[in-house]
């Protein structure tokens, strides 16, 4: 065997074992995800939620119901009573809601969002109500729930904290208890220290993960139209690069109390614009392209592409091509910036 | 044959201090050499420099006549002053580790019978003592049968029963003919182990030689140590240092002092006599304890 690999098994697997037998990380590790799993699957146990959400402006006293417009009849769509028009029109605009009905106006009058595919789908439904081949329509866009579209965000956002958190603490405090000095002085080299860690670590949160998904597939009957090995590829890859942004991270630092806060700096924006919990779709055209350089983003587009479109390879190459640039991107830069020691 | 290490001219600058001022010295083969020197006087920066770890500002280390080169680190082996080791990973773990970095390796049955681990090789590393802890320190850092064995204040923080046991092993690595340096501001240390030694003060080399030779060379007296009472009836006439409430006359003739002692009837129930050591001779050099 050669040095290089040698050297990388050894870091690799000596790492493995000190997160193994971490009995409180790996606990928290695993547990976190779990009650992750729990949360989801109660909060969407029963019926399930509706897909579509609309907003109804009606006459006083008029019931929301198939008196008032056969469309309101429409099964899986909450109708919802909103005083005045104009206050429901940018809910519409930021896509809180699919849809806007008024009929205080004469004519009565329907707002949608251009952008919005939900949106586009209850039009065709209002266009058709009644009508036997929309009603078919109907069925199909009800099978799609929150929780099929929000897990991926979930599961992909405790990927990124594992990723980031899990590595950029580590090696800060290697390098604060002189344990990165104590390498240095071997003939470990920096690259193969911080592929080590890498590996270590995506194996370990893949793992998690793949357990994780298997647990809410089984609970939450989650819709899986594609393929399970362009999911699985799709998880390294973006952990892999998460993890990279990680060394990047803690390629100098030695106070965890900072690296914490550098940590927090990038995660919270990623939980936002990446799209865990609410589409990006309506969001500001330069946030959109900011989110294109996010990783997180790509896993959650490709993961959601994936399980509820049924994307194939080719579908998911632009996200796996951009997550191999960015992880190439991160790994050099970490190791360019990496030391061994507290300056 | 050119010595193993040659410090030539080391000088280190860091933005507020210059940590060592223009160091040279020659390590030989098969010797342990000893930079002495208080806190703070740049032994560490000094032999991190020698270890290749640290770029001297200007000067240069040379290792058997040539620069230091890119398989340098696989021949030589370092203890650190303060090193932690990964966490929930045994001493055989550890060492495996480290073992497995090294393309030359020594057996782990040679290196546990050599620093004696075998009480605790299958402990968890957290759950050392101070001692134990040194030792696999050290066999880590003979994981690759290194030229040079770098020990860097390998017994600070060690009680005494510790440290001697530490100092054993040292003897035992050195019997096996390995080049060895050190440093520490123990006198009785570097003066047990070294068989060349530097003393190191603000930077600079004050003294260089066999700990015997310096000592010879700047002493010939020895010292008797009484309670100040008991020196004070000699009257005027001796020179004495006061030191708490004993009192010491260095002095080389102790017949002479001891006659004078006992006519002006001064008891010497409480006398203790020692030879000069290397901390009485930084003294002598500094004006200053070696560990104020």
């Amino acid at each position: 065997m050669s040095g290089f690999w040698r050297r990388l098994r050894a870091a690799t697997w000596a790492r493995s074992l000190e997160f193994i037998r971490d009995k409180s990380a790996v606990g928290w590790n695993v547990i976190f995800p779990v009650l992750l799993v729990v949360g989801l699957a109660y909060v969407f146990s029963g019926p399930g939620q509706p897909m579509f959400k609309v907003a109804v402006v009606a006459p006083e006293g008029a019931a929301l119901d198939a008196s008032l417009h056969p469309f309101l009849a429409t099964p899986q769509v909450q109708f919802y009573r909103e005083a005045r028009a104009a206050d429901a029109v940018h809910k519409v605009q930021l896509q809180r809601i699919d849809m806007l009905l008024d009929f205080t106006a004469t004519p009565a009058r329907y707002w949608v969002n251009e952008q919005s595919p939900k949106g586009k789908l209850l039009e065709q439904l209002l266009r058709g109500a009644g009508g036997a081949a929309l009603q078919r329509q109907a069925t199909q866009g009800a099978e799609v729930r929150y929780v099929d579209w929000v897990t991926p965000g979930v599961l992909g956002m405790n990927m990124m904290f594992g990723c980031l958190f899990g590595i950029g603490y580590v090696i800060v405090r290697y390098r604060k208890n002189g344990y990165l000095k104590r390498l240095n002085a071997t003939p470990l080299r920096a690259f193969e220290f911080l592929l080590a860690q890498l590996l270590s670590r995506l194996v370990l949160i893949v793992l998690v993960n793949v357990a994780v998904f298997g647990a809410c597939r089984a609970l939450l009957h989650l819709r899986m139209e594609g393929s399970y090995w362009n999911l699985l590829l799709l998880t390294v890859a973006a952990n892999f690069c998460m993890i990279a942004m990680g060394l990047v991270v803690s390629a100098r630092l030695s106070s965890e109390e900072l690296a914490g806060g550098i940590l927090n700096v990038i995660s919270t924006p990623m939980m936002v614009m990446c799209g865990v919990f609410f589409s990006i779709d309506g969001a500001p055209h330069a946030l959109q392209i900011a989110a294109q350089l996010l990783p997180l983003t790509h896993l959650i587009n490709g993961a959601r592409a994936v399980m509820l479109d049924g994307a194939g390879f080719t579908q998911i190459l632009p996200n796996l091509a951009a997550l191999a640039a960015m992880s190439v991107v991160y790994l050099t830069l970490g190791a360019a910036l990496f030391k061994w020691r507290q300056s | 044959m050119p010595p193993v290490l040659q410090a030539i001219e080391l000088v280190k600058q860091y933005p507020k201090v210059r940590a060592v001022d223009g160091v040279s010295f020659e390590v030989r083969e098969g010797t342990c050499f000893g930079l002495l020197g208080p806190n703070g006087a740049g032994k560490s920066t000094t032999i991190e420099m020698l270890e290749g770890l640290l770029k001297p500002s200007s000067g240069q280390v040379l290792f058997r006549g040539a620069p230091l080169g890119g398989h340098y680190r696989e021949r030589v082996g370092i203890q650190f002053q303060n090193t932690a080791l990964q966490e929930h990973l045994t001493t055989r773990e550890n060492l495996r580790f480290f073992s497995a970095l090294y393309p030359k390796r020594r057996t782990l049955d040679e290196l546990v019978r050599l620093c004696r681990l075998e009480e605790f090789l299958d402990r968890d590393t957290s759950k050392l003592s101070g001692g134990q802890r040194q030792r696999l320190l050290l066999a880590i850092a003979l994981v690759n049968e290194p030229e040079v064995l770098f020990l860097d204040e390998p017994t600070t923080g060690l009680d005494p029963q510790a440290r001697r046991n530490f100092w054993d092993l040292v003897q035992g690595v050195k019997a096996q003919g390995k080049t060895i340096v050190l440093t520490t501001h123990y006198m009785e240390e570097a003066y047990l182990l070294c068989d060349e030694i530097v003393i190191v003060d603000h930077g600079r080399i004050i003294a260089g030689g066999s700990p015997a030779s310096l000592l010879a060379q700047h002493f010939d007296d020895s010292v008797l140590e009484l309670p100040t009472a008991e020196v004070r009836k000699l009257g005027a006439g001796v020179e004495f240092k006061e030191k708490g409430e004993l009192a010491e006359i260095h002095t080389a003739d102790l017949n002479g002092v001891i006659a004078r002692l006992l006519g002006a009837g001064a008891s010497l129930a409480q006398l203790r006599i020692r030879p000069r050591t290397l901390e009485d001779l930084f003294l002598e050099l500094t004006g200053r304890e070696l560990r104020a």
